[in-house]
């Protein structure tokens, strides 16, 4: 009985932590974005900006809900919820601390490869479901962005696996407890962490939305709470990717003096300071050439990095 | 389509990887840099003295008007803002009798200041004139006027002039010869 009631806590527990850190990422990143730029972010609405946040949502909530007449209506309105739901799914999966996680699943890394594939589907559904010429070909380089980028984020995490011996997460962190696999494995720490920046169509890869180029992208045409759900779910697709590679490449929770969860959550939180903070340095490479960095150097990357790790480990 | 180039054998090389990593590190150590920004309105930005603001007219040192109504602001202004009517008051001053600059069409160049003969319309430091109607944009004279000398303190028109105004005959001014007599006949 206590373990249900417990399993209902920590489930609840991670729902809302993670709809909240998406929710708090919004002001964190312009805090963050405007301190590597020399100036503020939102100061003047509450102590330090924070009420800017939920200003932002009375505004996104009071917003008319239009869709466009030439527009694939059903699809048009699932779009959104599919990334939403396809981030939260792969919540289930982050080991916080040893005992808490919502799922404890055989194939958890697998389980959230499965997730992220899916998630393309939104970017794709909503570039033609708009209807709109900018969304359709901000949706096709989302697509083949995302299905590229995803072949070599799946190749760079068997070296893990190899080394833990099991594609259970918590497995994973468990066996991390003596040297971080970020040692062993830093090809495969590059790798995952670029392709994650990938996934979840961040800068520099972010011509899906290419905010200055393709007019927002596949979802140009969605405005108010749509709209809403799209940011929101990719700020917490960063949050996810932030966790991961926590989880995979940085010892989860193991750290010297501070509970475990405390740790978990800096160095998430370390991870997500260096999304923002990619994202105000890099430039935007152009299609091609993104697509070209992934196939040609990428791909031999995290291939090499398989085939070594496969011979020491066979040894 | 781009082939494969220069460029795509460097990023593979990881080269390019290192330029990234260098941007990365300097962007992060902006953060301990001071930020730009001026935090308007606890703090103000630094106004040179002679910045074109809000639009003033002066006195004289002795308190009267400087305006003399010559016409030369209205006409020298680029967009025909200022609007003023002529009067000459009992004792051989002109004034204005109405002087009207309509804010919304102004745009602080500044040539009306460099026109006026007696340093009388001045450009002040003053940029705070934020109005909710379009009509409470337009300045009457009593708006404009104000009792001070403003930027020139001791300039008086009226006492290097060559006219007879109350308290001041023809030949009295400063630098200013007396008439010539026309019915003496010396030199």
């Amino acid at each position: 009985m206590m373990n249900i009631v417990k399993q209902l806590l920590v489930a609840f527990g991670v729902l809302f932590g993670a709809l909240t850190v998406g929710g708090m990422l919004i002001w964190l990143e312009r805090r963050l974005l405007a301190l590597w730029q020399d100036r503020y972010g939102p100061n003047r609405v509450g102590i330090f900006g924070l009420l800017q946040l939920p200003a932002d949502m009375i505004k996104v909530f009071a917003k008319e809900d239009w869709i466009p007449p030439f527009a694939d209506k059903a699809v048009f309105i699932i779009a959104p919820a599919v990334i939403f739901v396809a981030v939260l799914l792969s919540f289930t999966i982050v080991p916080f601390a040893p005992g808490i996680e919502v799922v404890d699943l055989n194939i958890g890394l697998l389980f959230f490869l499965a997730m992220s594939s899916l998630g393309v589907y939104s970017v794709a559904l909503a570039g033609w479901a708009s209807g709109s010429k900018y969304s359709l070909l901000g949706g096709l380089r989302a697509s083949a962005q995302m299905l590229s980028y995803e072949v070599f984020m799946g190749l760079s995490l068997m070296g893990v696996v190899m080394l833990a011996g099991s594609f259970n997460l918590r497995d994973i962190v468990e066996a991390q407890r003596s040297v971080w696999f970020v040692v062993p494995q830093f090809a495969g720490f590059v790798v995952f962490f670029i392709a994650g920046i990938a996934e979840t169509h961040r800068l520099p890869f972010d011509l899906p939305e290419a905010e200055s180029e393709l007019v927002a992208g596949f979802h140009s045409e969605y405005s108010g709470l749509k709209f809403g759900m799209f940011f929101v779910g990719e700020y917490m697709g960063v949050t996810l990717i932030s966790a991961l590679t926590v989880a995979l490449f940085f010892g989860g929770w193991h750290g010297p003096l501070l509970p475990p969860l405390v740790w978990f959550l800096l160095k998430t939180f370390f991870f997500i300071s260096f999304f923002i903070l990619i994202r105000a340095t890099l430039p935007r490479p152009r299609y091609d050439q993104l697509m070209a960095f992934g196939w040609k150097a990428m791909l031999p990357l995290s291939l090499a990095n398989l085939i070594v790790t496969g011979a020491i480990v066979l040894q | 389509m781009k082939t494969f180039g220069d460029d795509d054998i460097q990023k593979c090389k990881g080269l390019h990887m290192l330029s990234i990593l260098k941007s990365i590190w300097t962007v992060f150590m902006t953060m301990f840099r001071k930020r730009a920004t001026i935090q308007y309105p606890e703090e103000r930005p630094y106004i040179p003295p002679r910045w074109r603001g809000r639009i003033i007219l002066s006195r004289d040192p002795d308190g009267g008007e400087r305006c003399v109504a010559c016409y030369l602001c209205a006409a020298a202004c680029p967009v025909d803002c200022i609007s003023l009517q002529a009067a000459e008051d009992g004792h051989g001053r002109r004034y204005p009798e109405f002087f009207r600059i309509n804010f919304s069409r102004c745009i602080f160049c500044g040539f009306c200041e460099e026109a006026c003969p007696t340093y009388a319309i001045q450009l002040t430091t003053d940029f705070e004139m934020s109005e909710y109607a379009r009509a409470n944009l337009v300045y009457e004279k009593e708006d404009l006027l104000i009792s001070g000398p403003g930027k020139y303190h001791d300039y008086n028109f009226y006492r290097v002039a060559g006219l007879s105004i109350k308290g001041r005959d023809k030949g009295e001014g400063e630098n200013e010869n007396k008439p010539v007599d026309v019915k003496d006949l010396m030199p």
